[in-house]
């Protein structure tokens, strides 16, 4: 059974664990950014992170150096840093002009890259001897609004995916924290904002969510056009994409090698699998509904729904799936990308809910996460 | 104060195409799509072969161009045929397309709508109930966003 917590009403905009996964930051749709500590079996509100000045976009908390950086639509990124069991803010000037939408921390932990509708990815990283953050401008050739990105392994590429419907890669390498990295199967030449790859599924519709898989040599997208679309470096000529029934998804995550869970506006995690020749097949949903239990409604209750809604019949209006409204993100709670063993889906009915791999496996007749 | 010079030829100039922020729609290269072959459609039609005038209408869709005149012939084709199905065969027509040209015949279907003709309309929400049952609220959606446009 998949646990279920919920955090109010609010929809959730961004949620992200700490290292031990004993801390869930969320941003309830508003200026402020809200850590829960597990305590027994509940949720203790324990920080309330507010210096924001209009809703926060994005959260990514580091595992190693437990830093928070938050970004909003004030245009402003902040990094938090705990000291004394408070969380303090440090200001970064990302010197864009319109709100950041996405960001995240690199592998190491120490950049972190913000998308923004300024069709502009900035990369961050810390400047010791003027004690900020700096950032760095990649411009071309992104044509609108960045909506979100992920890292790569090697710390230096970045995957971007924006509204203008292409999926890109860029390289990230900042000369003064980063090592020259080695080449990869997307190319050589890394300098700072070299546009590494760019793709289309050839449809049309907003990208929503990018990400590499744990070797890297993959990426993936959802669209809004319903697809979901994987290509793998070293075969950068077939872009597998399924167009597919359902209604849009807006996040996507792989939890193995081969292996890809997307989510959206069905309300419902999916699995889908990319083999090694490169087709993308869906498998199936990871959410299965418990069969309602129908029992013959006793009398009382029957004139009650009679008065409350002037009808006897027992339909409830709610989904029968355990998110009650669309998800939002995805997030790995238990192991890698490459080995996955619970995920996080957090979505605008204000749930968090961790699926667990195994359960899942038992319970849905045939599912191999493959 | 400004002297009237009675020049307005200066008001027609578009000035949006001069800022550097407007977006250019890359995706919609002016390609030469002749579209379907009415010929051949017709044809089938005459010789009550629906499936096959359905699927030769459906071939060729003309989404690259921007030739108006083309999508509206091609627009119209399609309609003729789907408005020559039997109500009973819509289904089978339904079966028989893949799903690329599900959501051609999809899209076909929308703009089919725009303009209604006497009794076109009922007939396409057959249509368009069958395409739904198999295409899914995806097929929708992709009627919605794809830029290549019927």
């Amino acid at each position: 059974m998949p646990e279920v917590h919920s955090f109010g009403i609010e929809p959730i905009s961004c949620h992200a664990w700490n290292k031990d996964r004993s801390q869930l930051a969320i941003s309830p749709n508003n200026h402020e950014v809200h850590i829960y500590t597990q305590n027994g079996g509940r949720w203790d509100k324990s920080h309330v992170l507010s210096e924001h000045a209009q809703h926060v976009t994005g959260i990514d908390w580091a595992p190693e150096s437990n830093r928070i950086v938050t970004c909003g639509v004030d245009r402003n990124a902040y990094v938090w840093t705990l000291i004394d069991g408070k969380w303090k803010p440090t200001l970064v000037i990302l010197r864009i002009n319109r709100a950041a939408t996405c960001v995240r921390w690199s592998p190491l932990g120490n950049k972190f890259a913000v998308g923004s509708g300024a069709r502009i990815l900035s990369v961050c990283y810390f400047e010791g001897e003027y004690d900020w953050w700096v950032s760095k401008h990649i411009k071309k050739p992104i044509r609108s609004t960045v909506s979100s990105i992920d890292w790569h392994p090697n710390n230096v590429l970045l995957a971007c995916g924006s509204s203008d419907f292409k999926a890109r890669v860029f390289s990230g390498y900042v000369k003064e924290v980063d090592d020259k990295p080695a080449a990869t199967a997307w190319g050589k030449k890394m300098t700072m904002g070299n546009l590494m790859a760019e793709f289309s599924n050839g449809g049309g519709g907003w990208v929503h969510s990018v990400s590499f898989s744990a070797s890297g040599d993959k990426l993936a997208w959802v669209g809004h056009d319903s697809s979901v679309s994987v290509v793998n470096a070293n075969n950068q000529e077939k872009i597998a994409t399924v167009k597919c029934a359902f209604l849009p998804f807006t996040s996507c995550l792989w939890v193995t090698e081969n292996s890809l869970v997307v989510a959206g506006h069905d309300c419902c995690p999916m699995l889908f699998t990319h083999d090694d020749s490169d087709t993308l097949t869906f498998i199936h949903k990871l959410d299965v509904a418990k069969e309602k239990e129908g029992g013959s409604m006793s009398a009382m209750k029957r004139f009650q729904t009679l008065d409350k809604r002037a009808t006897t019949d027992d339909s409830s209006s709610d989904l029968n799936t355990q998110h009650q409204n669309t998800v939002t993100n995805i997030s790995i709670h238990t192991g890698t990308k490459e080995r996955c063993s619970k995920f996080t889906t957090s979505g605008t009915d204000g749930k968090v809910i961790i699926w667990d791999f195994k359960s899942l496996e038992s319970s849905i007749a045939g599912l191999k996460v493959a | 104060m400004s002297k009237n010079t009675g020049a307005n030829r200066f008001r027609k100039v578009d000035v949006d195409q001069f800022n550097e922020d407007n977006f250019q729609d890359e995706l919609i290269e002016d390609g030469q799509d002749l579209g379907p072959n009415e010929g051949e459609v017709a044809s089938l039609l005459n010789q009550n072969k629906h499936i096959d005038a359905l699927k030769a209408a459906l071939s060729n869709p003309p989404v690259a161009t921007k030739n108006q005149a083309v999508k509206d012939q091609a627009a119209q084709l399609v309609l003729r045929v789907l408005l020559a199905f039997k109500s009973s065969d819509v289904e089978k027509g339904v079966n028989s397309l893949d799903s690329t040209t599900l959501d051609i015949l999809m899209k076909y279907i929308y703009r089919g709508f725009e303009t209604p003709s006497e009794g076109s309309s009922a007939q396409l929400l057959t249509w368009h109930e069958k395409v739904f049952a198999k295409g899914g609220l995806g097929s929708i959606v992709r009627v919605l966003t794809d830029r290549k446009s019927v």
